[in-house]
C-alpha cells in the first residue's frame, strides 16, 4: 500500500528532479531529431530488451511511413540498412526477411506492396516475429479491408491503438480478432458519420472480457437475430507438370473457412463423411485437438465472424486429379528475331463441373520484345516491361477449346531462350472439392436455436505450373 | 480536472484556453518554433473542457508521433489529460505518455499517482491497464513505486492483472538491473501460477531477468507441460524453448545408445559395456558382461514433454509448429523425430518469409537426419516463380536429400533448372550438381558429363560456374578424366567466356602430365591469341607456360620464352609484373637464385581437392529456429543449448508435494480438454466381441509367468552389493522375480543410470563369486540398506513366508520391504483360481525410480538409516486388471505395493505387472486418457516399449484414490489395441503405517471418540489365536503399522489416509475364548467402518 503522504512525496520529489532532469530532456529531445547515419545509431535503453522493439512501414517508393516504437525510440536510420539490402536484391522478393545491422537485427515481411520492418535487439525465434507481423497485416486487413498505404495512413490512430494493444513491452498481448474489436472498433463508414457528428469515438467503452475468459477467442455476449454458420471448404490444386503433360508433383491444398454468426456461447461439431482422407491438418485453437483425434470430429465453439477453421493437405498424388490440361509448343528461331508460341487449353477430370476464371500467366524471357498473337477466347495482354503475359480465358467448353498462338518478336542479335517459360494456369471450379472431402453434418449443442447452415465448395488452382 | 495530479491543479487556474504559457516552456517549444503555430492551437484543444475537442487534438498528436515527427513540445499539455473522463482521450493520451516520458521524465512524474490509483480500482481491467502504462515509463525514478506495484499485482485475484505484473517485470529489469533479486521473488511466485493466460508471459519474464535460474523450473516442470496445450500461441513459443533448454540440463540423452546401436548392434553392445567395465578386468567375457548395460530408458518428464508438444505441431502458427520441431529435433529419440516433418512441409505453403526460415531449418535438419524428409523429396520441387532465395534454399534441401536411389530423379529435375531464366539459381543449381557428383560415387561420371556439356552454354556465369564445378570434380580423380580435359581442351576454340577459359588453362596446366600432346599444342595457340586475350586469361597463359616449360621444357622452352616476352610488354602492369617474376623463377640465369631451384615446388605442388559440402553443416551447434541459426552467427542475448548432461539430475526435484496434476485448471473448449462417454461402450464391445473370437489357450497359461530371458538374471545383479551376501542366503531362485526385478532396474535406470555405472565395476567382480542361480534371486531394490541388520533372520524368515507369508513382519517391521519371491512361480498358476485379494503374495519390493535414486547411495553406507514411513511389508495379493483372453495374450495384474510413490505421496503405489502370453511382441505399452472422477488423479507409468512373447515386465503407477475406494478407470493402450480397465482399492490400502507410542496412541484416540469411533465385537477362530496371526491379518487388510503394546492382549496399529493424512486407529482387544473387540478411530467415517467390516473378514475366516 501506498500511502497518501507517499504519493505527494513523489510528486514533490517529482519537482525537485524537474530542475536537474530538464538539461538532459532538452538535449534528448534534439538528439532524437538529428538523423544519424548507419552505425552510428547506439542502444538508447538501459537494459536490452527482447522481442520486437520497435516497427517501420516501409512503402514501394521507400518512404517510411508509420512507426511505432515499444521501448525506447529507434532511429529510422536503421532502416537504411533494410535500404541497403533492396537494393542488393534487385527483386522485392528477394530481400532477406533477416538482416544483421551492427546493433540491432531488422525482420521484415512483405505484404500487399508494403514492408514491415521490425526492429529486435536480442535472440528471438525468427518465425515469432514473422508471424506476430503477418498478424498484424492480417488485422489491417481485417479492420480496413485492405493492407495498403493509403488505408493505414487514412486510420493512423487506429492502427496506432490497435499496435499498441497487440504487443505489450515488445511481446504480444491481445492478438486475437475478436478481442481486439472489442478493445477497437473497426471503422464503418455509418460509424465515422455518427462520430464525427456526436463526437463519440472509435474505443470501445465496455473493457473486453474475452481476455478474462476461459474462451479467449470469443466475446462475450454475442447476440443475432439470424443465427448463421457458413463454411467455404476451398481446396488449390498444387501442381508441377512436365514438359510432355505427365504430373511431376500434385498436392492439394485445402483450407475451411468459416463465418459464424451464431449468438450466445454455440459449441458446434463438424463432421466429415471421409475424415481420413485429411493428411495434415493445422488447427485454429478452438478446436478441441483430442476429439479430432479419437473420432475425427471437428469440435469447437467458435470465435464470432470470420476466421480459418482448418487447413490441411492432401499429398498422396494419385488422389489428385488434374482437372485441365494444356498442349503448347513454343519456339525460338536460331538467328531469327522471332519466335512461335501456340497455347492450347482443355478440360480434363472436371467431374462434370465447368471450369472457369481460367488465366495464364506466363513470365516470358527478357529477350522478348513485344507479341503479336491471336485467341479464340478470352483475351490476352503482355506486359513489355515486366514481360509478362496474360491470357484470360474464362470457361472452358468441350465443344471449342480455346488457343492463343501467334509470333514473338525478339530482340535482334540477343541469342535465343535457352528455356521456354513455364505456364503459371488458374482456374476455378465452383461446388466441388477436388479431394472429394465432403462435410457430413453440423451439429450445435449449448443454445436452443437453430441456425442456418450453410456449405460451399471451391476447387482451384494453386501453384498450378506447365512447364514448357 | 478533479482526478488531475497535484501539479496540474496549481495551475489549472491558469490553464484555460487561449493562454500560450506553456508554449514558452524553453524545454518545449524553442527547437521546432516553425511548429509552434499549430501546436498552439492543439494545445489550446487540449486545454479545453471539451473532450470531442481533446479527442481530436490528441489524434493528430498520434498522427505526429506515427509519422516519427517530434511532438514532445506538448507534452505539459497532453499530461494534464492522463486522468481525463472519456477513454479514448485518456488512451491516446496513455500512447503518447509511453513515447515520451523518457524525454520528459519530471513532468512524467505528474501522471503517476493517477495511476496508482488505477492500481487500487476494483476493476481489474483498470488496474492492469494502470500497471502497464506505469511499468511503460521509463522513469528511472519511479523504481521502486513499480516494485511495489509489481509485487501488488503478482497476488492479485485476477489473472489478467498477474499477467500484466508478468510482462512488467522485464521492463522493470530492463530500466534497473539492480532489482533482480526482488523480480526473481516476483517470478517465482507468478511461476507457481496455474493459469494458462499467465504462464507464457511468466517464462517470458523469467526468460528475459534470470534464464540462468533453471531451478525455478523443477516444481513448475510438470505443471507448464500440463498447460502448455491451452495458452495462447505466443506463449506456447516461449514455454517451449525454455523448455527445450530445461530439457537439455535435466534429462539424459535418448541417443546415446541409439547412436551406438546403429553402427553395429552386438559391438555397440559389448563395446559400451567395455566402457562401463574399465578397470574390471578385461578377461571379462562379453557374454558374461552383455546384460549389464542398462539399456536407456527415457524419464517420464521427458517423455511427458514430448508428449504434451506433440500436438501443436498441427498448430495454426508456423512459430509454434517450428518450436515443436526444434524441441523434438533436439530432444527426441532419433526414431520419433520424423513426425516433425510433414508440419515443416506443411509450413512451405506459408507466406515467402516463413518458407525462408523454414527452409533454413530443414536444410540443417535435412543434413543430419536426411530420412527424415525424404518421402517429402518433391515438395522441394522448385517452380519458376519461386524468389531467387527460395529457390536457392529448396536446392539446398535437394541436394542433401540425394542418395543412390532418388538421385536419378534429383538429376532430372536439375536438369530442368538448368534452363531457367534465373541466372543465380543455375549457378547454384550446377554447385549442386557438383555436390551430388561428390557425394554420390555412381553418377559422378554422368554429372562430369553434363557438366561438360555446360561448357557450351552461352551465358558466361553457368560456364564458369561449370568449369569451376568440373575443375573440383577433376581434382579429385585427375587420373581417369584425361578425355574430358582433351574435350575442355578443345573448347578453347569456341569459348569465349574469359573466365572459363582461364578456369580450362588452369586444368591444362595443373593435368599437363596427363594430357603431354594436347598441352603444348594449346599453348602454342594461345601465344597466337595472346594479345587479344583477357586479362585473367592472359595471366592464365603464363601459368601454363611457366608449368609446361617445368615439365617440358624441350618442346614449350621457345613457346615460354615468347609468351613471357609478350607479356613484358603488355599494357596491363600486373601481366608484365607476373611475367617478370615466372622469368625470374624458372629461367635458370646466372645468379642461380636459390627460388629457381624451387620452381618445381612452387608450381607443380599437389593442391588439394577442394571440398564441396552443405553451408548448412554444423549449423546445428545452434538451436535451430533460432536467430543465431538463421544467420549463422551467434546473435546478442543468444543462449547456448546446452549438451546433454552426463548423468542425470535428481528426477524427484520435479516432484510437487501438495499438487495433483490432473487437478489443474483446464478450461472448457480448449485443445487439451474432451470428455466423452460413448467411446467407453464402443469399446467394450469390442473387447467382447474379441473374446468369443479367441480360442482359450489352456496349455499357455503356465508360460507366461516363469519365461524368462537368460539375460535377465544378471541385471538383477545390479542391485546394491552389500546385499549379495545375505541374498544368496535365500537360496531359492524365482524366475518371476526376475523379470519384474529386470524391469524396476530399468525404471531405476532412468534415474541413476550413472551411479550404477559407477558400480558396475564392482559388480562385475562380485559375479564371479555368487553363482548365478542364487544371485537371481537377490532381487531387490536400495531401500533395504537398512535391512542390512536383519539380514540373517529374514533369510531364514523367508522360507517360513511360504507358509505364512506376513509372519515375520512382526519382528522387524520397518527393516525390510523384501519378500522373498518363491511364492510367486505358484501364485502366478494359482491366481485364476484363488480370491486375489488373501493371496499373500509380497512382490518384490519395489522403491518407484527417484525413490530408488536417491536411496543408492544409502546402500553403498551400509546404513540403518530408512525414512520410517515405508511400509512394512507389501502383502496385498495380485489382483487382475486385464485377463489373458480379454487382453489377446496380454496379462496384466496388479499389486498395492504399500511404498510411498515417489511422484505424490499423497498417491498409492501400485504395481502393474504385464507378461506377453501371445506369440508377437506387444509394443508401445502406455496408459491412454484416464477418464476419473473428480479428484482422483494418475502419474501413469512410464511407457514400455515392448514386451517380447513370454516376457513380464513390471511397472509402478501412482493413483490418488482421494481416500474413497472408487475405482480409477483408465485405458491401457498398446500400439494397436486399447484396453478399459479399473482399479479399486480396497479400504485398507488408501493408508500408510504411522509408528507412535503408546502414549501417544492413547493421547490421539482420546481425540477420536464419539462419532468417529466405530467398535464392533467378534470371535477369533482357534485358528486365530496366536499373536502373529492376528498382526498378520490385520496388516495384510490394512496398511497400518503396529504400535507397542503394554498388555498382551491388546493390538493396536495406526496409520494415516493418504491424500487428508487422516489419522487411522485401530485397537483390538482380545479377550479369553476368542471374544474380541475391535475399535476403529478415525475422522472418516466411512473408512473407518469400511476398515472395520473388512479387518473382521479376515480375522474371522
Amino acid at each position: 500500500m501506498i500511502d497518501r503522504v507517499g504519493v505527494f512525496e513523489a510528486v514533490n520529489q517529482a519537482i525537485s528532479w524537474a530542475l536537474r532532469l530538464r538539461v538532459l530532456a532538452a538535449f534528448s529531445a534534439s538528439s532524437a531529431s538529428v538523423r544519424r547515419g548507419p552505425g552510428a545509431e547506439s542502444l538508447t535503453g538501459t537494459g536490452v530488451g527482447k522481442m520486437i522493439h520497435s516497427l517501420f512501414l516501409i512503402n514501394c517508393s521507400g518512404d517510411i511511413f508509420l512507426e511505432k516504437h515499444w521501448k525506447s525510440v529507434v532511429s529510422q536510420s536503421v532502416c537504411d540498412y533494410f535500404f541497403e539490402a533492396q537494393e542488393k536484391a534487385a527483386d522485392v522478393e528477394n530481400v532477406p526477411p533477416v538482416i544483421s545491422t551492427p546493433h540491432h537485427y531488422l525482420i521484415s515481411i512483405y505484404r500487399d506492396k508494403l514492408f514491415f520492418v521490425s526492429v529486435i535487439q536480442t535472440e528471438v525465434p525468427p518465425l515469432f516475429v514473422i508471424e506476430f507481423l503477418h498478424r498484424v497485416a492480417d488485422t489491417f486487413q481485417d479492420y480496413f479491408g485492405e493492407c495498403s498505404e493509403a488505408a493505414i495512413k487514412d486510420n493512423v490512430v487506429i492502427v496506432y491503438e490497435l499496435l499498441e494493444e497487440m504487443l505489450d513491452n515488445g511481446f504480444p498481448l491481445a492478438t486475437e480478432s475478436n478481442i481486439l474489436k472489442e478493445l477497437i472498433k473497426p471503422p464503418t463508414i455509418l460509424r465515422s458519420v455518427v462520430n464525427s457528428i456526436t463526437g463519440s469515438s472509435n474505443v470501445g467503452d465496455t473493457l473486453p472480457t474475452g481476455q478474462l475468459s476461459n474462451i479467449p477467442w470469443r466475446r462475450a455476449g454475442v447476440k443475432y437475430t439470424n443465427n448463421e454458420a457458413y463454411f467455404d471448404v476451398v481446396e488449390e490444386i498444387d501442381a508441377i507438370i512436365d514438359k510432355s503433360g505427365s504430373t511431376v508433383f500434385a498436392e492439394i491444398q485445402g483450407v475451411i473457412d468459416a463465418c459464424i454468426k451464431l449468438s450466445g456461447m454455440p459449441d458446434l461439431s463438424l463432421s466429415f463423411m471421409n475424415p481420413r482422407l485429411l493428411d495434415d491438418v493445422s488447427f485454429h485453437p478452438c478446436i478441441r485437438f483430442k476429439r479430432w483425434e479419437s473420432e475425427r470430429v471437428l469440435s469447437f465453439i467458435p470465435p464470432d465472424g470470420n476466421f480459418r477453421l482448418i487447413s490441411y493437405r492432401v499429398s498422396s498424388q494419385n488422389l489428385v486429379a488434374i482437372p485441365v490440361y494444356v498442349k503448347h509448343s513454343i519456339s525460338f528461331k536460331e538467328n531469327s528475331s522471332c519466335g512461335r508460341f501456340d497455347i492450347t487449353i482443355g478440360p480434363k477430370q472436371n467431374m462434370g463441373k465447368t471450369i472457369e476464371g481460367i488465366t495464364v500467366t506466363v513470365h516470358m524471357p527478357k529477350v522478348v520484345l513485344n507479341m503479336n498473337l491471336t485467341t479464340t477466347q478470352g483475351s490476352y495482354t503482355f506486359d513489355p516491361v515486366t514481360k509478362v503475359l496474360t491470357w484470360d480465358v474464362g470457361k472452358i467448353t468441350p465443344q471449342k477449346l480455346p488457343s492463343l498462338k501467334g509470333l514473338v518478336n525478339l530482340q535482334s542479335g540477343a541469342p535465343k531462350p535457352e528455356e521456354n517459360p513455364s505456364l503459371n494456369i488458374q482456374f476455378k471450379i465452383q461446388q466441388l472439392a477436388i479431394s472429394g472431402l465432403k462435410v457430413n453434418r453440423l451439429d450445435m449443442y449449448g443454445e436452443k436455436y437453430k441456425p442456418f447452415k450453410g456449405v460451399k465448395y471451391v476447387t482451384k488452382a494453386g501453384k498450378f505450373q506447365v512447364r514448357t | 480536472m478533479s482526478a488531475a495530479p497535484a501539479y496540474s491543479e496549481d495551475k489549472g487556474g491558469s490553464a484555460g484556453p487561449g493562454e500560450p504559457e506553456y508554449g514558452h516552456d524553453p524545454a518545449s517549444g524553442g527547437i521546432f518554433s516553425s511548429d509552434y503555430k499549430r501546436h498552439d492551437d492543439l494545445k489550446e484543444m487540449l486545454d479545453t473542457n471539451k473532450d470531442s475537442l481533446k479527442l481530436e487534438a490528441m489524434k493528430r498528436i498520434v498522427a505526429m508521433i506515427a509519422r516519427g515527427k517530434n511532438a514532445s513540445d506538448l507534452f505539459p499539455a497532453v499530461v494534464k489529460n492522463v486522468a481525463c473522463k472519456n477513454i479514448e482521450v485518456k488512451k491516446l493520451v496513455y500512447v503518447y505518455l509511453v513515447r515520451y516520458a523518457e524525454e520528459q521524465q519530471d513532468l512524467a512524474l505528474l501522471s503517476i499517482s493517477t495511476f496508482q490509483r488505477g492500481l487500487k480500482d476494483p476493476n481489474q481491467l483498470i488496474r492492469a491497464s494502470a500497471l502497464r502504462v506505469l511499468s511503460s515509463i521509463r522513469v528511472p525514478i519511479i523504481v521502486p513505486i513499480m516494485m511495489l506495484a509489481i509485487k501488488e499485482a503478482a497476488s492479485d485475484m485476477s489473472p489478467y492483472v498477474r499477467k500484466t505484473a508478468a510482462h512488467a517485470i522485464p521492463k522493470l529489469y530492463s530500466l534497473d538491473s539492480d532489482q533482480k533479486d526482488q523480480l526473481i521473488e516476483v517470478i517465482e511466485k507468478l511461476l507457481a501460477d496455474k493459469t494458462t493466460l499467465v504462464a507464457g508471459s511468466v517464462v517470458m519474464a523469467f526468460e528475459e531477468v534470470c534464464p540462468e535460474r533453471i531451478d525455478l523450473i523443477h516444481k513448475n516442470y510438470r505443471k507448464l507441460c500440463n498447460l502448455l496445450i491451452d495458452v495462447e500461441e505466443w506463449g506456447q513459443v516461449v514455454i517451449i524453448s525454455m523448455l527445450t533448454r530445461y530439457a537439455r540440463t535435466q534429462f539424459l540423452s535418448p541417443t546415446q545408445n541409439e547412436s551406438l546401436l546403429e553402427e553395429n548392434a552386438e559391438k555397440a553392445f559389448y563395446g559400451s559395456e567395455e566402457d562401463e567395465a574399465k578397470g574390471a578386468g578385461s578377461e571379462e567375457t562379453a557374454a558374461a558382461s552383455l546384460p549389464a548395460r542398462k539399456p536407456y530408458i527415457m524419464d517420464p518428464d521427458h517423455r511427458l514433454l514430448l508428449r504434451n508438444t506433440k500436438p501443436l505441431l498441427q498448430s495454426r502458427s508456423a512459430a509454434v509448429v517450428m518450436a515443436v520441431a526444434q524441441l523434438y529435433f533436439h530432444l527426441a529419440p532419433k526414431a520419433e523425430v520424423g513426425v516433425i516433418a510433414k508440419a515443416l512441409v506443411r509450413l512451405l505453403r506459408s507466406h515467402s518469409e516463413v518458407q525462408y526460415v523454414v527452409l533454413q531449418n530443414v536444410a540443417t535438419m535435412s543434413i543430419k537426419r536426411r530420412g527424415m524428409f525424404e518421402p517429402y523429396l518433391k515438395s522441394f520441387y522448385i517452380r519458376s516463380t519461386d524468389p531467387t532465395q527460395i529457390k536457392i534454399l529448396k536446392l539446398e534441401v535437394l541436394t542433401n536429400l540425394a542418395n543412390e536411389t532418388n538421385i536419378p530423379t534429383v538429376l532430372r529435375e536439375f536438369q530442368t533448372y538448368i534452363r531457367s531464366m534465373d541466372k543465380d539459381f543455375v549457378a547454384a543449381t550446377i554447385q549442386a550438381i557438383g555436390r551430388c557428383a561428390t557425394n554420390i560415387g555412381r553418377v559422378r561420371d554422368t554429372c562430369l558429363n553434363g557438366l561438360v556439356q555446360l561448357l557450351s552454354n552461352r551465358d558466361e556465369l553457368v560456364v564458369a560456374e561449370s568449369v569451376v564445378v568440373i575443375k573440383k570434380l577433376l581434382q579429385m580423380q585427375p587420373a581417369q578424366h584425361g578425355e574430358i580435359i582433351k574435350h575442355l581442351a578443345k573448347l578453347t576454340d569456341n569459348i569465349q567466356v574469359p573466365m572459363a577459359r582461364a578456369s580450362i588453362l588452369w586444368l591444362i596446366g595443373e593435368y599437363c602430365e596427363h594430357v603431354p600432346r594436347i598441352a603444348p599444342d594449346v599453348l602454342r595457340k594461345m601465344a597466337k591469341t595472346f594479345t587479344a586475350e583477357e586479362d585473367i586469361v592472359k595471366l592464365q597463359v603464363i601459368n601454363l607456360a611457366a608449368k609446361l616449360y617445368l615439365t617440358n621444357s624441350k618442346q614449350t622452352k621457345l613457346l615460354t620464352q615468347y609468351v613471357l616476352s609478350l607479356a613484358k610488354y603488355d599494357q596491363n602492369y600486373d601481366i608484365r609484373d607476373r611475367a617478370r617474376f615466372t622469368r625470374q623463377l624458372i629461367v635458370p640465369s646466372e645468379q642461380g637464385g636459390a627460388l629457381s631451384r624451387h620452381a618445381k615446388k612452387l608450381f607443380l605442388a599437389p593442391k588439394p581437392a577442394p571440398v564441396l559440402e552443405s553451408s548448412f553443416k554444423d549449423r546445428d551447434h545452434f538451436q535451430l529456429g533460432s536467430l543465431s541459426h538463421l544467420l549463422n552467427a551467434k546473435a546478442t542475448g543468444y543462449q547456448e543449448l546446452p549438451d546433454w548432461p552426463e548423468e542425470a539430475p535428481d528426477p524427484s526435484v520435479r516432484n510437487v508435494e501438495e499438487e495433483d496434476l490432473s487437478l489443474i485448471e483446464t478450461h472448457v473448449g480448449l485443445l487439451g480438454e474432451y470428455t466423452e462417454v460413448p467411446e467407453w461402450t464402443k469399446c467394450s464391445n469390442r473387447e467382447k466381441r474379441k473374446e468369443k473370437e479367441k480360442p482359450f489357450y489352456s496349455d499357455s497359461e503356465g508360460e507366461s509367468g516363469p519365461t524368462e530371458s537368460a539375460d535377465s538374471d544378471p541385471e538383477s545383479e545390479s542391485e546394491s552389493d552389500s546385499k549379495s551376501s545375505s541374498e544368496s542366503g535365500s537360496g531359492e531362485s524365482s524366475s518371476e522375480s526376475d523379470n519384474e526385478d529386470q524391469d524396476e532396474d530399468e525404471e531405476k535406470g532412468r534415474g541413476s543410470e550413472s551411479e550404477q555405472s559407477e558400480e558396475d565395476g564392482k559388480r562385475k567382480t562380485k559375479k564371479k563369486k555368487v553363482p548365478e542361480g542364487k544371485e537371481a534371486s537377490s532381487s531387490d531394490e536400495d531401500s533395504d540398506s537398512s535391512s542390512s541388520t536383519s539380514e540373517s533372520e529374514m533369510s531364514s524368515e523367508s522360507e517360513e513366508e511360504q507358509l505364512e507369508p506376513a509372519s515375520w513382519r512382526r519382528k522387524t517391521p520397518p527393516s525390510s520391504k523384501r519378500a522373498p519371491a518363491t511364492k510367486e512361480i505358484s501364485l502366478l498358476d494359482l491366481e485364476d483360481f484363488t480370491p486375489p485379494s488373501v493371496q499373500p503374495v509380497s512382490p518384490p519390493a519395489i522403491v518407484s525410480t527417484s525413490l530408488a535414486a536417491d536411496l543408492e547411495g544409502l546402500t553403498l553406507t551400509d546404513s540403518t538409516l530408512v525414512p520410517s514411513l515405508l511400509s512394512p511389508v507389501s502383502c496385498v495379493g495380485r489382483q487382475e486388471l486385464l485377463h489373458r483372453v480379454a487382453g489377446e495374450g496380454l496379462v496384466v495384474d496388479y499389486t498395492f505395493s504399500r511404498q510411498p510413490f515417489s511422484g505424490d505421496p499423497h498417491m498409492v503405489s501400485v504395481h502393474i505387472h504385464f507378461s506377453n502370453s501371445s506369440d508377437t511382441p506387444i509394443k508401445g505399452l502406455h496408459v491412454g486418457t484416464p477418464k476419473l472422477p473428480a479428484g482422483i488423479g494418475i502419474q501413469e507409468f512410464p511407457e514400455i516399449e515392448s514386451l517380447a512373447p513370454g516376457e513380464s515386465a513390471t511397472a509402478v503407477m501412482g493413483i490418488n484414490f482421494c481416500d474413497s475406494t472408487q475405482a480409477a478407470n483408465f485405458q491401457l493402450c498398446t500400439q494397436t489395441r486399447q484396453f478399459y480397465v479399473s482399479i479399486q482399492p480396497p479400504v485398507g490400502e488408501l493408508m500408510a503405517p504411522v509408528f507412535m507410542s503408546e502414549n501417544e496412541f492413547k493421547k490421539e484416540q482420546g481425540k477420536l471418540m464419539g462419532m468417529n469411533e466405530i467398535t464392533e465385537k467378534l470371535m477369533l477362530p482357534d485358528t486365530c489365536r496366536s499373536d502373529h496371526t492376528v498382526v498378520q491379518k490385520v496388516t495384510a487388510t490394512a496398511n497400518l503399522g503396529r504400535v507397542p503394546c503394554g498388555t498382551s492382549d491388546e493390538y493396536r496399529f495406526a496409520g494415516r489416509t493418504l491424500t487428508s493424512g487422516s489419522l487411522v486407529l485401530l485397537t483390538l482387544d482380545a479377550r479369553p475364548a476368542g471374544a474380541a473387540q475391535l475399535t476403529v478411530n478415525s475422522e472418516k467415517m466411512v473408512i473407518g467402518t469400511m476398515l472395520v467390516k473388512d479387518v473382521i473378514q479376515a480375522l474371522t475366516q
